[in-house]
């Protein structure tokens, strides 16, 4: 601390986080009814970081974005991205960055590969190089036998990659990315994934993007931030974030009375582990869960509790949530079917715990 | 890397002509309307001493057509604004005024397709081509449509994805300037109300302009004021469209 603090005095300008937010609030007012979108946001992001922002409908992820970019004015509150006021100087940061929002970047009426070009363009490249840098993102995401055709007839997750791949085009020191992954199939997911990892290693680039898987945050960002009613709740590794989790096991038995028994035997086998009923299924949350899982299974063949059916599942963004603020993410739209399946009175405690 | 307001201004218009070069024929959809006109309205004309009713009616019909065409194009940025490509462009370096008046200056190229399609059709007839007073009149339709065009998109930007709100009021104020500007039917036995609403309209003097150059008449001070009708719509469509756009941030 006093060490890098000396360091700065010392050796001149201290070195700016490539994004950063001061009290950042949006509040959007519709039909009288105030929507406090973002509330109070602190961040720093350094450069060359790859951030995920996860978190789930309605918590504000794309309004930060927007904000970002320039497309949204704050209500109150700064922001400065690459050096630059978002409200001040939106230009400057608009030529630093790049961005890929939820809708679609291509326009419908127009060939994809024309607003590759277009955009390549806009960022001052020349038409010979538009052209070769549009042939190139073309070939990284598959796009050859659809970048010749009008948008609107491409399938979504086509226009998917279009977008991507539009967003793409200068190679942005700072690239924000909302929901990159939705709608596309688990290969083009993978592919994605090592398309915004080739950029991170290429150029060092600065990239924040919004999701609401726990395993593509895992897969791609150093850091998560999660995001909950305009607030950050949390903001660590995903590896940090999963493993104070751990998995969860889930075993179907043949009747109520097995899977009662099993659970006991369990509950005594493992104390630290969190254990639910419910019917003839118990579920068991226990950090290294895959490693432990069989092991379970045959001492409770051994006690005579055969498992009928098995499953064991890594953390989700639910997991998370539900460790973090005490409810589930259904909980927001629906309370009553969520208390309902709820089981028993054990499952509260062991939340809080 | 920074690139200049001509070259932004180029790019947003060569794009939003791309549509039109892979579909050519979409520039007929604009059309429909003027030469239903011209098939149903045509025979019914008097015969004029004067010359050819065609002579009379066909400017006016060219007008209407670039009226209807650019008031039209706003439609296309709701379309860009509920998609997202209207973000997108919001967010790259592109100039807020080049978005606009990119936009503004497409508007011509549709408009000579069209006018070319229209003299095509009815030079058979009892029309008389004039090249030299087509061409000027051409140039006054062009900065006309310009103007249209930007206030269109304003509309658009205005509306804010509520395509309600686009259709509702570009439909009210299509037909009284089209009617106010004697396209349909000469204004002069008006009552004195019309007449002064009439000479309000910049259309008007458009449309004038319009008929005394395709006749091969060069009256300077008709020019002028055709061109001045047509200066007035573009000097404010780009004023308000650019002021919208830089709201729209
Ligand atoms: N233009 C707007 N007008 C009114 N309310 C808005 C507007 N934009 C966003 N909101 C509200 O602000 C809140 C946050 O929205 P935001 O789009 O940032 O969520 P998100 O985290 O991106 O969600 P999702 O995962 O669904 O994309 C929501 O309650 C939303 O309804
Ligand atoms: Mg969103």
């Amino acid at each position: 601390m006093t060490n890098s603090n000396l360091t700065n005095t010392v050796a001149g300008p201290v070195i700016q986080p490539v994004i950063q937010t001061r009290g950042l609030t949006r509040t959007f007012t519709a039909r009288k009814q105030t929507v406090e979108a973002v509330r109070g946001l602190d961040l720093e992001i350094a450069q060359g970081e790859l951030v995920a922002f996860l978190g789930p409908n309605g918590a504000g992820k794309s309004t930060t974005l927007r904000m970002l970019t320039t497309l949204l004015p704050p209500t109150s509150g700064s922001a400065s991205v690459a050096g630059f006021d978002v409200a001040t100087q939106s230009r400057q940061v608009r030529q630093s960055i790049g961005y890929v929002g939820q809708g679609n970047a291509a326009g419908h009426q127009q060939h994809g590969r024309d607003e590759l070009v277009s955009q390549a363009r806009a960022h001052g490249l020349s038409r010979m190089e538009a052209r070769a840098r549009a042939e190139e993102l073309i070939a990284d995401f598959d796009l050859a036998a659809c970048a010749d055709r009008k948008v609107s007839t491409l399938s979504g997750g086509q226009r998917r990659r279009m977008d991507i791949a539009i967003g793409l085009v200068h190679r942005p020191r700072v690239l924000f990315l909302d929901e990159p992954s939705t709608g596309l199939d688990p290969q083009n997911r993978a592919n994605l994934q090592t398309q915004i990892q080739r950029l991170h290693a290429e150029t060092g680039s600065t990239i924040v993007l919004t999701t609401h898987y726990l395993e593509e945050a895992d897969a791609l960002a150093g850091r998560v931030i999660v995001v909950d009613h305009g607030q950050v709740i949390a903001d660590d590794t995903a590896y940090n974030l999963k493993s104070s989790l751990g998995d969860l096991i889930t075993l179907g038995f043949y009747d109520q009375a097995t899977a009662a028994a099993a659970a006991h035997r369990v509950r005594r086998s493992a104390p630290e582990a969190q254990i639910k009923t419910l019917g003839d299924e118990v579920t068991i949350r226990v950090a290294g869960g895959r490693e432990l899982a069989p092991a379970l299974v045959a001492d409770l063949a051994v006690a005579g509790d055969r498992v009928h059916r098995m499953e064991v599942a890594g953390p989700t963004l639910d997991d998370v949530f539900l460790n973090l603020t005490g409810r589930s993410l259904r909980e927001d739209n629906d309370t009553a079917t969520d208390t309902a399946l709820a089981s028993t009175d054990e499952t509260l405690e062991e939340i809080a715990a | 890397m920074s690139t200049t307001f001509a070259a932004d201004t180029w790019n947003v218009m060569t794009r939003e002509l791309k549509p039109i070069k892979h579909e050519p024929a979409s520039i007929l959809f604009a059309m429909v309307q003027p030469l239903v006109f011209l098939a149903l309205f045509a025979p019914l004309l008097p015969k004029l001493e004067s010359g050819s009713a065609l002579q009379w009616f066909v400017p006016g019909i060219i007008a209407m057509t670039c009226l209807m065409g650019a008031s039209f194009t706003g439609a296309n940025l709701m379309e860009e604004m509920n998609t997202g490509s209207h973000e997108r462009l919001l967010v790259s370096p592109l100039s807020r005024p080049a978005l606009l008046v990119g936009r503004a200056l497409k508007e011509v190229v549709p408009m000579l397709a069209q006018t070319a399609i229209i003299l095509v059709v009815v030079t058979p007839f009892s029309f008389d081509l004039h090249v030299g007073g087509v061409l000027v009149a051409l140039g006054i339709l062009a900065v006309f449509s310009i103007g249209v065009g930007a206030l269109s998109f304003a509309l658009a930007l205005a509306s804010e994805g509520q395509d309600w709100m686009f259709w509702t009021i570009q439909q009210t104020l299509l037909f009284p300037v089209l009617l106010l500007a004697g396209i349909m039917l000469p204004i002069d036995g008006a009552p004195g109300w019309l007449q002064v609403a009439s000479d309000l309209n910049p259309l008007t003097y458009v449309v004038e302009a319009g008929r005394e150059l395709f006749a091969g008449q060069y009256d300077l001070s008709t020019i002028a004021s055709g061109l001045a009708g047509a200066a007035v719509v573009a000097a404010l469509g780009l004023v308000v469209g650019v002021r919208t756009m830089q709201k729209s941030r």
